[in-house]
């Protein structure tokens, strides 16, 4: 091996300059008093259970940029290959592009050796990413599938370590759907009952986690067959407005009656326009 | 190395509570101990991210080769890929050589990569395995990349509290029994104490023969006094 010296700086790999000088920028504007914007985050609530026949995921629907939802009704649920999906927490973007990256790969994997593609193969390439960006790359995620070795769950966390669970929960609200979990999670559970423990497992990272909300999306994935039940739940439908009231229409409707204001006076003004000059200047669509 | 989670100090913020930004680090107490014939070797099964454990049934004695181990501390994501990679090198060098491979080949390959990159790792391993040259060995890989020979060997967060007991109880020459006993003993005294340790107690033994595992469940840990 060639040896290197100490005074030569490493070459190859990746480059952190940048993170340093980031973290330096953003102590400096803290201290004047503001503060860098935030990225989007999926604060999220995501989970997965393996049941009998396959793979539950389940996720929220809430994104958030700081302390403002910025999309309601954001899809977490992410397709890797016909029979893997992926569930995202983090920053948005980069669940978005890591997953659509190692479904991209993932797809021309399967083309060159001719078969489906594994779960622990999808695993195996986010979790050397995630650990070749040491953590930069904001990717908390909940890998499902059903592959020729049957059901598997994975959860990735972004500084590229992961576990091989039964029950995974991850995301601001992982905690509340943990609980869920604990208390009533069975080995080898039927379908049904598997896709109401997520939804109660959502349902409680929805209701307990300031970070997640909206609806409860599902993705049931077993040998051969993908359900993706966006929306299963809407757990939180906006109201609407009363429609009548006292007989009146209220919703949105401000047009009253010709004479309920009276008219006091009445003064017109007639205002003589000359055309001074016209012209007519013709687009060009050649 | 510019950690990973400074840009997270300035803006705390409740909806992102603190173990959703700090890495997933093995607490963890690891152990592995010498005998006539084979290693034994144990771990607790807790992964921690902050306060918080991310995984209460973590498997930290990795497969290296057929007949060699490692505990993994420190670090989860560092260690799951040091040992990946270490897996795929020792596979392809024992294809090379066309038999099984040394312990200690596998030892030097793990100081390798944690010495080369000190700066970027948190990671301290334990390897131990059975090889037909040099029968059982433990060889330990502390964090820095320092690799020495042991009989017997503690690492990771709760090892600090078992040191006194390993000095004491340890005796050279014990049986396979004697060593299981000893090892399990000491790791449910770790993780009563330490908090980043616990759950189950996962123990293997490694000789000629193959790979024996088990796992002595929360009600079944050997019980002390508590004062």
């Amino acid at each position: 091996m060639a040896s290197v010296s100490v005074c030569q700086y490493h070459s190859g790999g990746f480059s952190f300059e940048n993170c340093k000088r980031n973290a330096l920028l953003e102590a400096d504007i803290n201290k004047l008093g503001f503060s860098s914007p935030a990225a989007r985050k999926t604060g999220t609530t995501i989970c997965g259970v393996v049941y009998k026949d396959g793979v539950v995921l389940g996720a929220d629907t809430r994104a958030t940029e700081g302390m403002v939802v910025a999309d309601k009704n954001c899809s977490k649920i992410h397709y890797i290959s016909p029979n893997i999906y992926c569930c995202g927490a983090g920053t948005a973007a980069d669940t978005e592009m890591t997953t659509q990256i190692i479904s991209s790969n993932l797809e021309l994997h399967s083309l060159s050796t001719g078969r489906l593609p594994r779960v622990t193969t999808a695993n195996r390439m986010l979790k050397q990413m995630l650990f070749r960006y040491q953590g930069y790359i904001g990717a908390a995620l909940v890998l499902g599938g059903v592959d020729c070795n049957g059901p598997h769950l994975y959860s990735i966390y972004p500084h590229g370590s992961t576990d091989k669970l039964p029950y995974v929960t991850m995301g601001s609200g992982s905690l509340a759907a943990m609980a869920v979990f604990e208390d009533r999670y069975r080995p080898n559970m039927e379908e049904e009952e598997a896709k109401r423990l997520v939804r109660d497992a959502i349902a409680a990272g929805i209701f307990n986690d300031l970070g997640s909300g909206s609806n409860i999306d599902l993705c049931v994935i077993t040998k051969g067959n993908v359900d993706y039940l966006r929306p299963h739940d809407m757990a939180n439908k906006k109201g609407v407005r009363e429609d009548k009231v006292y007989g009146r229409p209220v919703t949105g409707s401000y047009r009253y009656k010709h004479g309920t204001t009276g008219v006091l006076t009445k003064a017109v003004t007639p205002l003589n326009l000359e055309v001074v000059e016209e012209s007519v200047q013709t687009m060009d669509t050649s | 190395m510019f950690p990973a989670n400074v840009s997270t100090l300035n803006t705390y913020n409740d909806l992102y509570p603190d173990w959703t930004q700090r890495e997933v680090s093995t607490g963890t107490t690891i152990m592995a101990v010498e005998f006539e014939g084979g290693v034994v070797i144990g771990a607790d099964s807790r992964t921690t991210t902050g306060a918080y454990i991310a995984n209460r049934v973590t498997d930290k004695l990795t497969p290296i080769h057929e007949r060699i181990f490692c505990c993994r501390s420190g670090s989860a994501a560092d260690t799951q890929a040091i040992a990946d990679a270490v897996t795929y090198q020792l596979g392809f060098h024992s294809i090379e050589l066309d038999e099984a491979p040394l312990v200690q080949t596998a030892a030097s390959l793990f100081r390798e990569m944690c010495y080369r990159y000190r700066e970027e790792l948190m990671a301290g391993i334990i390897v131990a395995g059975w090889d037909p040259r040099r029968g059982g060995q433990v060889y330990t890989v502390p964090v820095g990349g320092m690799m020495t020979r042991q009989p017997v060997s503690v690492g990771g967060s709760g090892s600090s509290y078992i040191y006194g007991y390993v000095d004491s109880n340890y005796r050279a020459g014990m049986s396979k029994e004697e060593c299981l006993k000893f090892t399990a003993e000491a790791l449910a005294l770790a993780m009563e104490r330490d908090g980043s340790s616990g759950g189950v107690v996962r123990l293997a033994v490694i000789s000629e023969q193959g790979v024996e595992r088990q796992a002595i469940l929360g009600n079944q840990l050997p019980k002390f006094s508590t004062v």
